[in-house]
């Protein structure tokens, strides 16, 4: 584990004023402690005599590259050394390490970059300016006239030299310049170069550290049984049994359900078998996926909030003419992280001590601290890596089962999650019922289009929009849509049945891209021309999405011959501050079976930080949202998961792997999200291209292979 | 109590016979390299090399394996130098990593068996591994990479 002492030390200072920070970088020298021989102008590096630069990473290690394209981004402007250079991962502590657009230190929305990037470049650039300050005074020459490289300051006239290991006691006592001048592109070192990530050789000897791995003396560990409906609660229970099998230690009642707390998770399970739990199982009990559906048709005929309304949609429409009709289905989805849900604590009188997995340092410290009494400054949130986040790992209730079974132990204790838990106590994306209609002109373009969204709100339910308002995260992607239609209305019906929700990878643009992008190519199919050219058409008002969709058609050579029975699909969405396309090319087999062969995906982010990893992270949201399309649903049975592991939630294998090609677009425009901007647009691609190739629209996720089939 | 080899080395661990490898191996060998991802045998996480042959250590109970010798991710190699690691470093094939172990270790038997696979010998001797990242296609392209190497290529 990391010393936690040391680092404590040098945060403590950045405490007291830390509270009032705005700019985030600017940190005034006094704030951290003075460590002599350390040069440490801000939270986010510092410098030692030997030259070595250690940079605090904020942004939780989840799979997306950040322990390397932290690190590029401020050597890069600090002109230092990548080799020179550590990573730290950075303690729960808002004050310092929040996110400066959201304000907190939780991270979701692909933004670690896009959020970060300015903020970071500006903490190097200061301590840089400071660095040739200090090497200036030394030789008695004017700033203006030396320039860095490499972890050095030179004076190209006289050939002098200083490294920054040289510099730091002088540059410590500097103030810290608030406006220091960035590097232009051109002089980026380490931006948009491919860089290997950091994280690879601990990853492949096994020598990671997950959740799961955390070992702490004196350690138990636990394992918690839940009530298999959503909110229900422990009525009583009979610990008689568990107690009895050799190595449990105790069994506890915690806000989760009941924790058998043993030596180890191997024992804490055989508790949990011989554990005897009477639920209370609430209301939820009464919902199942039928009564789901059948409430969502209900209200998909109820007029809706309206959340965009331009012109007169609905005269168009009832004026009659060439109108097109359809209703979209979408259905709840778990994350399925590969790592189940876990969190490690170690609760006493004077501390509160956290390792976790978690996207989320931020909220686990709060939490920690309501839970056990203890102000904020006394809950230290140990980061792991992480395996897998995708929004799961933003919640806190895994994190909640490992404070108040530790508490209530008075040990430090592991909850660990088992695969059936996960899948059956997550925080899904919602399902949603959707309407269309759209009216054609004598040209076949639309000239009125109606979407009403029927689903519940996850910010609502979350309490972070408000009630009766209309759920950002329910229509984004709708509202938002890209193409140019003189009629436009688009509703939203909150239909909340009280499934727990989520923010699955992408959230509301997951689903809301393949609606929007499938009815375009009804309409497009309808109007008689080509689904690329008809969009084309209508992104006049939208450059940026009508250059990557115009990408990925010239890559994939859209329109060229494919092999017999191959076609293609094409798809655009905006998510995340990215624009992202793609087509697919598919055959489906007589008997239904469907064959992704190729997926060739666009990204215009803005600026591709570190290439390689952009094309990883576009290659996985491909595969995030291929199982999806094709296995991913979870359904209820009387408030309860009816899926329970790998083998009834399926997920996409490397023998249904297409190829995957990444085109990046370098828009040169301000960096967007790279995480979730991946995912929306292959379903309906692929879903396009199915029906290119059989003339079977998809209007249902999953696929439903049997509708494919042509006697 | 039950005896096996681990990486090479004779262990000797008082455990219930039917707790699984996978449990022996993480807890009271403290080798946590190998992950837990299902329980079932069903996504390859947990996948260890009992006498060479890959097996899903969740679902091996620690009896089976007596007298045996296991190889855990952390005995793959000692330097990290197993063409399929070499392979993975190059291509920077993990995302999250958590599967990789798995992975690896499927794969490293995969290239015991065929030296040089096809990708339909991968479909067949991967297919067992998930990887919720999606970093398939980099597995494909390590494992012929690893090949190259085994053979001596550049």
């Amino acid at each position: 584990m990391k010393p936690l002492v040391s680092r404590r030390e040098i945060l403590k200072g950045g405490l007291a004023v830390g509270a009032g920070l705005t700019i985030g970088f600017a940190l005034p020298i006094r704030a951290l402690a003075q460590t002599p021989g350390v040069f440490a102008p801000n939270q986010w590096l510092r410098i030692d005599r030997d030259g070595v630069v250690t940079i605090t990473n904020s942004v939780p290690e989840m799979g997306q590259g950040s322990l390397t394209t932290t690190p590029m981004i401020i050597a890069d402007e600090l002109d230092a050394k990548l080799e020179n250079v550590k990573v730290e991962q950075a303690l729960a502590n808002p004050a310092l390490y929040k996110n400066p657009v959201t304000g907190t230190q939780s991270y979701g929305g692909s933004r670690g970059v896009r959020d970060h990037l300015e903020m970071w470049r500006k903490a190097a650039a200061s301590a840089r300016e400071m660095l040739k300050q200090a090497a200036a005074n030394e030789w008695g020459v004017p700033v203006e006239s030396v320039d860095t490289e490499e972890g050095a300051v030179v004076h190209r006239p006289t050939g002098r030299r200083l490294q920054y290991g040289q510099l730091v006691d002088k540059a410590q006592a500097l103030p810290v310049p608030q406006n220091p001048k960035l590097k232009t592109p051109d002089k980026f070192r380490y931006i948009g170069k491919v860089v290997k990530r950091r994280d690879t050789p601990d990853k492949v000897t096994g020598r990671s550290i997950y959740g799961v791995d955390v070992q702490v003396p004196g350690m138990l560990v636990g394992s918690i049984e839940r009530c298999p409906v959503f909110g229900g609660k422990v009525q009583s229970f009979d610990a008689t049994a568990a107690k009895k099998i050799k190595g449990v230690k105790d069994v506890v009642q915690v806000s989760n359900g009941v924790a058998v707390v043993a030596d180890n998770f191997w024992t804490a399970l055989q508790g949990r078998r011989a554990l005897k739990v009477t639920w209370d199982e609430g209301p939820i009990a009464q919902v199942s996926s039928a009564t789901i559906t059948r409430e969502y048709e209900a209200s998909s005929k109820q007029p809706g909030q309206v959340a965009k309304n331009e012109g007169d949609a609905e005269k168009v429409l009832a004026a009659g003419g060439k109108v097109l009709e359809a209703v979209y289905q979408v259905p709840f989805l778990e994350h399925a992280c590969m790592e189940p849900m876990n969190a490690t604590a170690q609760v006493s009188r004077e501390a509160c001590v956290i390792w976790a997995p978690t996207q989320n340092p931020g909220g686990t410290q709060a939490t920690a601290a309501r839970l056990t009494g203890l102000p904020a400054e006394k809950v230290i949130v140990n980061t792991t890596m992480l395996g897998g986040g995708f929004g799961r790992r933003g919640e806190i209730d895994f994190i909640v089962d490992a404070v108040e079974t530790s508490k209530a132990v008075g040990a430090p204790v592991k909850v660990m999650w088992t695969r059936e838990d996960d899948i059956t106590h997550g925080f899904y994306r919602p399902a949603t019922y959707n309407v269309f209609r759209a009216a054609l002109d004598a040209n076949g373009m639309p000239s009125a289009w109606f979407t009403r969204i029927v689903g519940p709100g996850i910010l609502i339910q979350k309490g972070r929009a408000q009630a009766g308002t209309i759920d950002p995260a329910a229509v984004e992607a709708v509202r938002n849509m890209p193409y140019d239609i003189p009629n436009l209305r688009i509703e939203w019906n909150n239909k909340d049945l009280g499934i727990p929700l989520g923010f699955w990878r992408s959230v509301g643009p997951s689903q809301n891209g393949f609606i929007i992008e499938s009815f375009i190519d009804e309409l497009a199919h309808a109007a008689g021309k080509d689904p690329f050219e008809y969009r084309r058409a209508l992104l006049g008002k939208s450059p940026r999405h009508k250059a990557i969709l115009e990408l990925v058609a010239n890559r994939a050579s859209w329109g060229a011959p494919l092999p017999a029975g191959r076609a293609r699909g094409i798809a655009v969405v905006f998510s995340y501050g990215s624009y992202a396309a793609t087509v697919a090319e598919v055959s489906v087999a007589p008997a239904g079976a469907v064959k992704v062969h190729r997926l060739v995906c666009g990204i215009d982010a803005g600026l591709a930080v570190n290439p390689d990893a952009v094309k990883a992270q576009m290659e996985g949201g491909a595969v995030y949202a291929l199982t999806a399309a094709f296995y991913g649903q979870i359904t209820i049975d009387r408030g309860r998961v009816q899926q329970s592991n790998f083998h009834d939630y399926q997920m996409l294998r490397i023998n249904e792997m297409p190829v995957v090609d990444v085109h990046i677009l370098d828009s040169g425009e301000a960096p967007g999200g790279l995480g979730e901007p991946g995912v929306p647009t292959v379903a309906p691609a692929v879903c396009n291209a199915i029906f290119a190739a059989t003339g079977r629209r998809v209007r249902k996720l999953p696929i439903d292979r049997s509708e494919l089939k042509r006697a | 109590m039950v005896s096996f080899t681990v990486n090479g080395k004779q262990r000797q661990v008082d455990v219930p016979p039917e707790m699984p490898l996978l449990w022996v191996l993480r807890e009271s060998l403290n080798l946590t390299g190998t992950k837990y991802g299902c329980g079932i045998a069903v996504c390859g996480a947990c996948t260890v090399h009992v006498d060479g042959t890959p097996v899903r250590s969740c679902v091996t109970p620690a009896s089976a394996v007596a007298g045996r010798r296991v190889t855990t991710i952390e005995g793959l190699s000692e330097r990290a130098d197993h063409p399929v690691q070499k392979a993975w470093m190059e291509v920077d094939v993990p995302q999250c990593g958590y599967c990789q172990s798995g992975q690896i270790m499927s794969a490293a038997a995969l290239l015991a068996r065929k030296p040089s696979p096809t990708d339909a010998d991968i479909d067949d001797g991967m297919s067992g591994n998930i990887c919720r990242c999606g970093t398939y296609q980099r597995i494909r392209a390590a494992i012929h990479r690893a090949a190259a190497i085994r053979k001596g290529g550049a």
